[in-house]
């Protein structure tokens, strides 16, 4: 069964067996507003907790998009390329960045569940 | 957000509040960036129809007495005796190596009186420096108190109308004040028809609020106002022009007379002759990017074969024009060759584009 972590950077992270799908949270897109375009990695790239692994741009800026987990990138969402507004409106479902194999399930404790993310933008 | 604790507050907050804005920094004021609908939308409505902004972090001074023309020629590279009443003017406060300290508007009220519109960030050095000035005329300067509207977009004329603002009369770069301390121009920063719309406080929020009940009119935060006038082709003073820049650089001699481009009483007369003379080393140009990705300020410009040839002053995504948009600065000799921009390690290829992006429309005379 599937389960989501969140991190203080904003990120979910929705674990199924040893592969992670990333992507941001409603409340990072709101904050951002209207991207424009996003900056995807290319898979295979081997990441480290804490690397840049997407950057996402607003009408106004650029903001980067943590690793929160180290592992290997085993795909993209190539439909960002030409919908980035994607992550507007489904940040947490259609508009994920990337999916990734996990190299430590260790790097997942620490993290928040729904309840604990969510009281933190409260 | 950038704690807003020790950020001047516009007298209109709590209606900001009220219509949902984010607020952050700006020239040392809390400002609305954007408003629920979101930059894109208030950027499109604002080319559809009509967008308010509040733009009271703006200063306005008024330049009044006999010597207020002369007072103005010296401070700025006009012929303000020339201007006649109800027409304003894009000028610019230059140092004396021809560097442009403000960009602003002077709009001539009356015979003895002038009406200068400065920026926000500049306000206490544009102060000091009008004083200083102005102390050797015959006049004064009167900093204004005023809430400082913006009402842009095609229905602005209308919208204006309807709501009982006194101001089909003008036409573009006209303005006029009225007795009861309200300073109104057709003017903008949009490059769509419109008012600029400064008041007093006490009637302020019951204008505002007719404006904005109008369903023709939505409000417009800064973010929006930043993409509206780079797609406009509009400079935006400490990014496209600063001191470092001259009118020559910048592409705006045509707002300075030509009878005050070979010398004149003004500050930096001599070095503007000069940079005229000489000729620019480098043009401010607008730039679209190839691709998808925006291209900001600061990303540094290099020809086919990395050699540095200019800068990215303002960057981002123009939502009316349909792709990134930019302006900055290139090497003349470089204007014909490949031009890329150095974004996150990789070179992206940029096109010199014609400004503005988005044609003007304002209402000529």
């Amino acid at each position: 069964m599937a389960q989501t972590y969140f991190t203080s950077d904003h990120e979910w992270i929705r674990v199924e067996g040893d592969v992670a799908t990333v992507g941001i949270t409603n409340y990072a897109q709101e904050q951002l507003g209207d991207l424009v375009f996003v900056e995807l990695p290319e898979t295979g790239r081997a990441i480290a907790k804490g690397d840049t692994v997407v950057v996402v741009e607003s009408v106004k800026a650029a903001s980067d998009v943590y690793a929160p987990i180290a592992g290997e990138i085993t795909e993209v969402n190539d439909t960002l390329s030409s919908d980035p507004a994607l992550v507007n409106s489904a940040a947490e479902s259609g508009g994920w960045l990337w999916k990734m194999k996990l190299t430590d399930a260790a790097d997942l404790d620490g993290l928040m569940d729904r309840a604990a993310y969510d009281a933190t933008t409260a | 957000m950038a704690d807003t604790g020790e950020l001047k507050q516009l007298p209109l907050k709590s209606l900001h509040e009220a219509a949902g804005a984010k607020f952050g920094g700006f020239a040392g004021w809390s400002m609305p960036l954007t408003y629920p609908a979101g930059v894109m939308k208030e950027h499109l409505h604002c080319r559809d129809a009509a967008g308010l902004f509040d733009i009271s972090h703006m200063k306005l001074f008024a330049v009044s007495g006999p010597g207020a023309a002369a007072a103005l020629a010296r401070a700025c590279p006009i012929d303000p005796r020339a201007l006649p009443i109800g027409q304003a003017k894009y000028t610019f406060f230059l140092d004396e190596n021809g560097g442009i300290l403000d960009d602003l508007i002077v709009t001539r009220t009356g015979e003895e009186r002038f009406i200068v519109v400065a920026n926000a960030g500049n306000a206490d050095a544009d102060e000091a420096q009008l004083r200083a000035v102005a102390s050797a005329f015959d006049c004064t300067v009167e900093p204004l108190d005023r809430v400082f509207l913006a009402l842009q977009g095609p229905a602005a004329a209308q919208v204006a109308a309807d709501a009982g603002i006194d101001g089909a009369d003008l036409v573009f770069m006209q303005g006029k004040e009225t007795d009861d301390g309200w300073f109104i121009s057709r003017s903008g920063y949009t490059g769509e028809d419109g008012f600029e719309i400064a008041l007093p406080a006490g009637v302020a929020r019951a204008v505002a609020e007719r404006l904005i009940g109008d369903e023709r009119v939505e409000w417009v935060g800064l973010a929006a106002r930043d993409s509206l006038r780079l797609e406009a082709g509009l400079c935006l003073h400490g990014q496209d022009i600063t001191s470092e820049t001259n009118p020559v650089d910048a592409g705006l001699l045509w707002a300075i007379p030509k009878g005050l481009r070979s010398g004149g009483d003004f500050i930096g007369a001599s070095a503007l002759e000069k940079a005229i003379s000489d000729g620019p080393a480098r043009k401010r140009v607008g730039l679209k990017p190839e691709g998808r990705q925006p291209v900001r300020a600061g990303a540094a410009l290099v020809d086919g074969d990395g050699n540095a040839v200019g800068m990215v002053t303002s960057g981002g995504f123009g939502p009316s024009f349909g792709s990134p948009v930019a302006m900055g600065y290139v090497s003349v000799e470089a204007k014909e060759k490949p031009i890329l921009a150095e974004v996150r390690g990789n070179r992206l290829p940029l096109q010199i584009h014609p400004l503005p992006f988005q044609p003007h429309r304002q209402r000529k005379g």
